[in-house]
């Protein structure tokens, strides 16, 4: 036997993330029960779900409204982006509007419900719908003062519609204690998605979580959603594994004494950046210069600015000669920037998103990151900036994150403990002294790559940044003017050793020659002993041969023998 | 049973005793013939037999045969009355076996 599992029908919502979280949307022909309090946003999350039911999926759907009139649903979702009326016209959607008024209701004995039927089947089979909506049916308890029979009615309801085979939703109202004020999650079993709408420290954030999910494995967190221009937006990043696949290509800092403290390669493609400081100790220029090279390169980059707006971002780099406005107007740069205050940390990052989704750059700049997570808690911060890595990381973009350490604060302890999430981590840092303050460059970590553990001087020029061999000498670290300082006595001391060294040169030459000129008188003496020894020889010689002929001429004469 | 969609005038006798007296004019919204249905069509008769001789008509509509129409009345009960004459409209919902709420229903109870 095969074991292939058979997987829970599904129809996929296409909404941004739910269908991530869900693995592939709500059951299909079961209704899933949508619940949550005032304004959060039950009726939208329906309503797409039928929108784009029949736009994209061509799967027409009715939607049966107890709240909210045909026109003011049309009005309401036109504000995002969808044409009701057009879908209405085109028989894709029908708008059913329940109207109960107690007031105007007598009830006089036994009754049921079948008219509800009538009407829904009735639009089902008109457009030959696959999609339900019912918001909100709790509406009918107002209505009916029967409970008995209403609550037996709605069960006969949920049966009918599952064996209609439509998938359905059906949105109810948080209770006290329970999801919904009247159960209904009593008779909706199969699939329960929960909305929330929290208020913290003034700002509100909308999460969504799925109670359950009959036959089907999905995400338990809460995730923030948004609701946007374009509908709602879920972050369905807690759920993601470590499986991102990871790029060697390598990318220029745009700094090349940095780039040569990578190996000569500068950062990996798709990795993460902390570039880390106290205030004024050139983040953004740092960052402004991988901009200028990615750009360069022709690639696009996103800027979200958290202090600075864009135009001060441009005049700042100018001073330091990086033009960011060419690049702005043949659109590889794009700005966003944003007051952190204005939303929740939730909100923003969703808002990342979305503008990532859109502008699709291959690198995004944060400056700086710790103002962004200051407006969550420090838990809160930590899991927003996993989030945060995780998405950048997906997508292969490559992040540079700003980081301002509070003057006093122990440098490398930075912020909520993000550096470990971190794969090349910059420090810059000032060394004080001389009555200066200076710049110093180092790079702490770079995960994957030989990286140079020298410490090196930070300047910025009028033609961008430099770094500069700081003078490490017996007097420690020396930078700045006391490193120009130390470079002349140096240059000073140099010039004096080779001073001496020629001078020992001369000396030493002068001495040859007088060795020399010594040597050549010995040999000279030498040679005249020589001479003398030589001449005595032969002349001893000439005396004995002399003396030889002298004998023999004696003894002829003599005539001996 | 004659539960037809077209208007069935169940007049009474001869045209109006008093010319001052109100035409009523009724629906009774029903799904098939079922026991409540009938009960509900029974009951009614009786009562306007009673409270409004001779000035009155029911039509009767069947919304397995007409299901568009449910939605103009707004139906979602069945049976439902809906008195359209005279003004207010009201509707009562049930198998009309309570008749002191059809009377109030019908603005007849203090008659």
């Amino acid at each position: 036997m095969a074991k292939t599992r058979i997987q829970l029908p599904k129809s996929l919502t296409g909404i941004q993330g739910l269908d991530d979280i869900t693995g592939g949307g709500l059951p299909t022909g079961r209704p899933t029960l949508v619940c949550g309090s005032a304004g959060c946003g039950k009726t939208l999350l329906a309503m797409e779900f039928l929108v784009r039911g029949a736009t994209q999926y061509n799967e027409p759907g009715v939607f049966m409204s107890f709240e909210e009139t045909a026109q003011e649903l049309s009005q309401n979702i036109a504000s995002l982006g969808f044409d009701l009326n057009e879908l209405v016209k085109q028989k894709k959607i029908v708008v059913d509007y329940v109207y109960v008024e107690r007031s105007e209701i007598e009830e006089s004995g036994e009754y049921d419900l079948e008219g509800l039927f009538i009407r829904l089947g009735h639009a089902i089979d008109t457009i030959h719908a696959k999609r339900v909506v019912l918001d909100t049916i709790e509406t009918l308890f107002s209505g009916f003062s029967n409970t008995l029979i209403l609550r037996a009615e709605l069960n006969r309801l949920f049966r009918w519609l599952k064996d209609k085979g439509v998938t359905a939703i059906i949105t109810g109202e948080r209770g006290d204690d329970t999801l919904t004020r009247q159960g209904l999650e009593e008779y909706v079993s199969d699939c329960v998605i929960f909305l929330d709408q929290r208020v913290n420290d003034q700002i509100t954030t909308r999460r969504l979580r799925v109670v359950k999910y009959r036959g089907s494995i999905h995400g338990t967190n809460e995730y923030p959603y948004l609701i946007t221009e374009n509908g709602i937006s879920l972050l369905p990043i807690t759920s993601l594994m470590l499986d991102q696949i990871v790029s060697t290509e390598r990318v220029s800092t745009g700094i090349p004494e940095l780039d040569k403290m990578m190996g000569g390669q500068g950062y990996y493609r798709g990795s993460s950046v902390l570039i880390s400081g106290t205030a004024g100790s050139g983040k953004s220029s740092i960052s402004a210069h991988y901009v200028n090279a990615a750009c360069q390169r022709g690639e696009r980059v996103l800027y979200f600015a958290f202090e600075e707006s864009q135009s001060q971002i441009v005049r700042n780099m100018r001073s330091i000669g990086i033009d960011l406005e060419q690049w702005v107007n043949k659109g590889n740069l794009r700005f966003h920037a944003t007051r952190p205050t204005l939303y929740g940390t939730e909100l923003h990052l969703s808002n990342l998103y979305e503008e990532i989704n859109i502008f699709k750059p291959t690198s995004v700049i944060i400056d700086p990151v710790t103002t962004f997570l200051s407006v969550a808690d420090e838990k809160g911060a930590k899991s927003m900036f996993l989030r945060l890595v995780d998405i950048l990381k997906s997508d292969q973009i490559t992040a540079l994150f700003s980081s301002l350490t509070a003057g006093g604060a122990v440098l490398e302890a930075t912020e909520v403990g993000i550096s470990s999430l971190i794969d090349t981590w910059l420090l810059l840092r000032d060394i004080e002294g001389n009555g200066e303050r200076n710049r110093a460059l180092y790079l702490i970590k770079s995960r994957g790559m030989a990286h140079s553990n020298q410490v090196r001087e930070f300047r910025l020029t009028d033609h961008g940044a430099e770094l500069v061999n700081v003078y490490v000498g017996p007097k420690g670290v020396l930078t700045g003017s006391a490193r120009h300082v130390q470079e002349e006595q140096d240059k000073a001391a140099r010039l004096v050793q080779r001073q001496e060294i020629a001078f020992k040169q001369n000396e030493l030459e002068r001495k040859r020659q007088a060795t020399e000129a010594q040597i050549a008188a010995l040999q000279a003496e030498l040679k005249a002993e020589q001479d003398r020894v030589e001449m005595a020889i032969s002349q001893a010689r000439t005396r004995d041969a002399l003396q030889a002929e002298e004998r023999g001429s004696m003894a002829s004469s003599r005539q001996t023998d | 049973m004659k539960t037809k969609q077209s208007l069935s005038p169940e007049t009474g006798p001869p045209e109006e005793k008093s010319a001052k007296a109100v035409q009523y004019e009724l629906r009774l919204y029903v799904a098939g013939q079922t026991p409540k249905s009938l009960t509900a069509f029974a009951n009614l008769k009786k009562i306007c037999e009673e409270h409004l001789a001779g000035r009155y008509q029911i039509e009767i509509i069947d919304l397995l045969k007409d299901p568009q129409l449910a939605s103009g009345d707004q139906i979602l009960a069945i049976p439902t009355l809906v008195k359209k004459l005279p003004e207010p409209i009201r509707k009562i919902i049930g198998d009309l076996s309570n008749m002191e709420r059809v009377l109030v229903g019908l603005d007849l109870h203090k008659k």
